[in-house]
């Protein structure tokens, strides 16, 4: 059920983006945030507001303001249940594959 | 904190299917740290002003250092972080790291760990390790069993 909502919320440019600007520099105003896209304020908030429910986003009070940080264990957890599953054999294949090449060459 | 320079804050938050009591204990007993938190046994009388620590599993080496700044059982806990294992890491000022337990309808509790004051390499350095540690903790407290690998 929570997978679903990660997945909804990152299947969209904008709050890709909106993450992205988070990991750049953490715990953000709305305002700050607004001022990166061309988008209107309430179109804004929704996008944050998808995110917050998805758990991507937490907001924290500081003094009058409400900053925006990203909360990346969602996509931890996700790669721990789907990631790992289906990647480590072929990781380490390559890392193998790769540890040859370098012996080699 | 006491620097300008070092503002950054890490927000970390899941729900967890236990107890406050089950995740207070799950932060603050070793046996429990050595199964989520990279090996480690946290030490700490959990008092304000008493230290609190965590040690390497294996070698008793001291990783981590800092003092008890709040502690309210099974609430909310703030300790002062000091990293010891890194000369790079260990010249910045000391940080902070704050956990929340908030229970929630249904046998599920908000667990939130804001790591605050961080300077730009010690920032660098947790953000990685922090969802991992996370995680971990979930999946112990669900599941009993750590996290594979």
């Amino acid at each position: 059920m929570d997978d679903d909502r990660v997945f909804r919320a990152l299947a969209d440019p904008t709050r890709r983006y909106l993450l992205d600007r988070l990991y750049e520099r953490d715990g953000r105003t709305l305002t700050e945030l607004e001022s990166a896209l061309e988008m209107t304020r309430f179109g804004v908030m929704k996008h944050l507001k998808v995110l917050e429910d998805a758990g991507l986003v937490v907001t924290r009070r500081s003094g009058r303001e409400k900053l925006h940080f990203l909360n990346p264990v969602p996509i931890r957890l996700i790669h721990d249940r789907w990631i790992d599953k289906y990647t480590e054999r072929h990781v380490s294949a390559l890392a193998d594959l790769k540890t040859q090449l370098e012996e080699t060459g | 904190m006491t620097t300008m320079t070092q503002n950054i804050t890490h927000v970390h938050q899941v729900f967890i299917r236990a107890t406050a009591e089950e995740i207070w204990e799950a932060i603050t007993k070793p046996e429990f740290t050595l199964k989520y938190f990279y090996g480690t046994r946290v030490e700490s009388e959990l008092r304000v002003g008493s230290p609190f620590l965590y040690r390497a599993g294996d070698s008793d080496e001291l990783l981590v250092e800092g003092e008890v700044l709040e502690s309210d059982p099974p609430k909310r806990l703030s300790v002062s972080w000091r990293f010891l294992y890194d000369p790079e890491l260990a010249a910045e000022e000391p940080s902070r790291v704050t956990w929340e337990i908030e229970p929630q309808e249904g046998g599920y509790c908000k667990f939130t760990a804001v790591h605050d004051g961080l300077g730009s390499k010690s920032a660098e350095h947790v953000a990685g390790g922090w969802p991992y540690i996370v995680s971990g903790l979930k999946t112990l407290l669900e599941t009993g069993k750590p996290l594979a690998g």
